[in-house]
């Protein structure tokens, strides 16, 4: 427990993080340190994103899987770190 | 023949049932193959007979039943919760979401999501990935810089038998898709009576045919298109007056002034004024006028202006004026080009009509056909008449701080490139058109192409300056295409115009300050001698006087010589009487005759 607390502490100290939100199988965000109608907004909206690029690896090759997930845009980079049962999303702002 | 069988029955027996019988067959006709009926018969040889190998089709039509579909979007809300916690109550949440974070499960994912995430990051913050080094050069053309050159594109004819000059061109103002031309004889007494008096539209795409015809009722001489209003064009005509089309109404125009109150002259120039209403030009002609009017009530100029310098009004000393220039970033200045050489700068502002007027600045030789300002520098403005080109700068008036060499030919029209400040165009009377440009060389144009063999008298460069037309004295509108180094803005172009355009001024001004001083010293020197001879009385004062004292002095000598002659035919007289009669009358004739070449010499 508390190295989880340490770890997503450590990752939001780094430069340029804007928030982290780690989310469930079913899409409900579990842990969060932006406003709820943002979490929700992100938590429903990669989820499914997530779901769709994995299964598309996975249709290419059976045996592939997802392992990690950039979306780099103007603002700032979104990135996800899947697993079978949570995923953890970081929004960072990528330096300039 | 007929063949005919006929069956009887007694009347008695109708009704009674038929009795059949057999009973051999007889021969009734015998008809045996007659081969002379084959004469009346042409035996057809080929016979053609059509026949078909096809499958054997059905036509079939076949609709899927329809299937409909919608659009819908999805709102988010707060979902996936199981069925037994409430997503508005906080405490249940609250509940889930700590149970959640006690499964170890999830601690062990984390920490490894964790570390790969952290990972990424510290990638990110690292290194740009995206990184564009040596930033955007789009200017790498330093190597690719090709030869200027001109292109043809396309050669607009004048369709009638007549051919007349292409005396003006405009540009459509949206895009320049379309160009109008206007077509008149500007020599003096030329027009036959079958000359027509159109002026054409042409759609660029279509030279065969003009999109559109304006006829006025006298040949135009110019013609603007409207740049706030695309549809309207205004035109001068040979016999002075103004018309104004509108290309929704038709070829006839919408209205014109009345030829009372208009030039006297053809009007060489009519511009198209910044104003709100947008209905507002001006116009000038060689007799000496400049007037403005509003194409709404085109009974009468709003306004007008007589180019005396002199500043009295007076239309006999008014100079007649070529060309007109108006910049729409100084709306109360223009500037009139005369035929006698002189550029007439003016204030329409100005109070009182001898206000009008406010400097001039002579330099050429004869009319100045082309007038315009740099539309990057404002204060310089190119000037383009009798064989040469000058460029002015508005503060030195004395005389033009560059100008090209004298041609063979004359020159009949010039103007700036939209694009790039120090490249400007003219076109010259044997065909030429010369694009200069003065940061490059300044002895001779970068670019010299000789269009057609007639002489070219108007040309109109596009406002995105890649594309130019010159029109011919035949009638002949060319369009050209513009290499894309005289076409595109260089780097430090305008700086580079800037100083030299103040360089030749500051030039011009300092002879100008030297011109002066010489003047002064002479004057100043000649008052002292005049001063010493004043006690000489006025010798030349009025004209009246020069021409008395001409003809005192005139019958003066006369008198003397008619003496003189006197003295010598008495000496003759005294001759005569020693030397004989004969040669008396020899030499009496031959000093008459001297006497005479005397007389008349004097």
């Amino acid at each position: 427990m508390a190295e989880v607390e340490e770890t997503l502490k450590r990752i939001q100290n780094q430069k340029g993080v804007q928030g982290i939100i780690i989310v469930n199988a079913e899409g409900i965000p579990i842990k969060t340190t932006l406003d709820n109608p943002t979490t929700v907004q992100y938590a429903g909206l990669i989820h499914q994103l997530v779901i769709k690029a994995r299964s598309t690896v996975r249709d290419m090759d059976p045996q592939n899987d997802l392992t990690f997930l950039r979306i780099r845009s103007k603002k700032n980079e979104i990135m996800v770190a899947p697993d079978k049962e949570y995923f953890l999303i970081v929004i960072q702002n990528p330096t300039d | 023949m007929e063949i005919v069988y006929v069956y009887t029955k007694k009347r008695s027996e109708f009704g009674r049932q038929c009795n059949f019988s057999d009973r051999p067959a007889e021969l009734h006709v015998d008809i045996l193959p007659d081969p002379t009926l084959a004469g009346n018969f042409i035996e057809r040889n080929p016979c053609d007979m059509p026949i078909q190998c096809v499958q054997e089709m059905s036509e079939h039509e076949v609709n899927t039943e329809r299937f409909a579909t919608e659009t819908r979007g999805i709102n988010h809300v707060e979902g996936g919760w199981p069925k037994d916690v409430n997503p508005q109550e906080m405490e249940q949440t609250m509940r889930y979401r700590k149970k959640v974070e006690k499964d170890e499960n999830y601690v062990n994912t984390l920490l490894q999501l964790g570390s790969l995430m952290e990972h990424c990051i510290k990638q990110n913050n690292a290194i740009d990935i995206y990184e564009e080094y040596f930033g955007e050069e789009e200017d790498v053309i330093e190597g690719t810089e090709e030869p200027p050159s001109a292109k043809t594109i396309n050669v607009f004819r004048d369709p009638n038998e007549i051919k007349r000059t292409a005396t003006s061109l405009s540009w459509h103002p949206d895009g320049g898709r379309k160009l109008a031309i206007s077509y008149s004889s500007l020599e003096f007494q030329h027009g036959s009576k079958e000359m027509s008096f159109d002026s054409y539209i042409w759609d660029l795409e279509n030279p065969n045919k003009p999109e559109m015809t304006l006829k006025p009722v006298s040949p135009l001489v110019c013609l603007e298109y409207n740049p706030k209003d695309s549809h309207i064009l205004v035109g001068g005509c040979y016999n002075g007056q103004i018309a104004y089309w509108d290309t929704r109404k038709g070829s006839q125009p919408v209205e014109m002034s009345t030829v009372e109150h208009s030039h006297r002259d053809p009007v060489y120039k009519v511009i198209w004024l910044q104003s709100k209403t947008g209905t507002e030009c001006f116009s000038t002609s060689t007799d000496g006028q400049v007037l403005w009017w509003d194409i709404r009530k085109m009974s009468e100029p709003t306004e007008k202006l007589v180019l005396d310098l002199s500043k009295k009004g007076n239309l006999d000393s008014s100079l007649g004026a070529i060309s007109l220039e108006f910049e729409t970033t100084m709306p109360t200045k223009f500037m009139v080009g005369t035929e006698q050489g002189m550029v007439v700068s003016c204030n329409r502002k100005a109070k009182t009509p001898g206000e009008k007027i406010v400097c001039t600045y002579s330099g050429h030789h004869g009319p100045i056909y082309a007038l315009q300002r740099n539309p990057f520098f404002p204060k310089n403005f190119l000037t383009v008449g009798d064989w040469t080109a000058r460029i002015w700068s508005e503060d030195i008036k004395e005389s033009s701080i560059m100008w090209t060499k004298y041609h063979m030919a004359y020159l009949t029209d010039g103007c700036w490139s939209p694009i790039r400040p120090s490249v400007f165009f003219t076109t010259k009377t044997d065909g030429t058109l010369d694009v200069w440009d003065f940061l490059f060389k300044q002895n001779d144009p970068t670019l010299s192409v000789k269009v057609c063999d007639e002489a070219l008298y108007s040309l109109r460069v596009q406002d995105n300056g890649r594309f130019l037309a010159c029109g011919s004295h035949l009638g002949t509108a060319t369009l050209l295409e513009i290499s894309s180094g005289l076409s595109t803005l260089q780097r430090n172009e305008k700086a580079l115009a800037t100083a030299m355009f103040e360089r030749e001024t500051k030039r011009e001004k300092i002879l100008e300050a030297r011109h002066r001083e010489m003047r002064l010293k002479e004057r100043s020197r000649s008052e002292q001698g005049k001063e010493e001879d004043a006690k000489d009385g006025d010798t030349e004062e009025n004209p009246e006087d020069l021409v008395a004292q001409a003809e005192k002095t005139f019958f003066e000598i006369i008198e003397a010589e008619r003496r003189k002659n006197e003295e010598e035919e008495q000496k003759i007289q005294a001759e005569m009487s020693k030397v004989g009669k004969e040669e008396k009358e020899d030499s009496e004739e031959k000093e008459i005759d001297e006497m005479e070449v005397r007389i008349s010499f004097c």
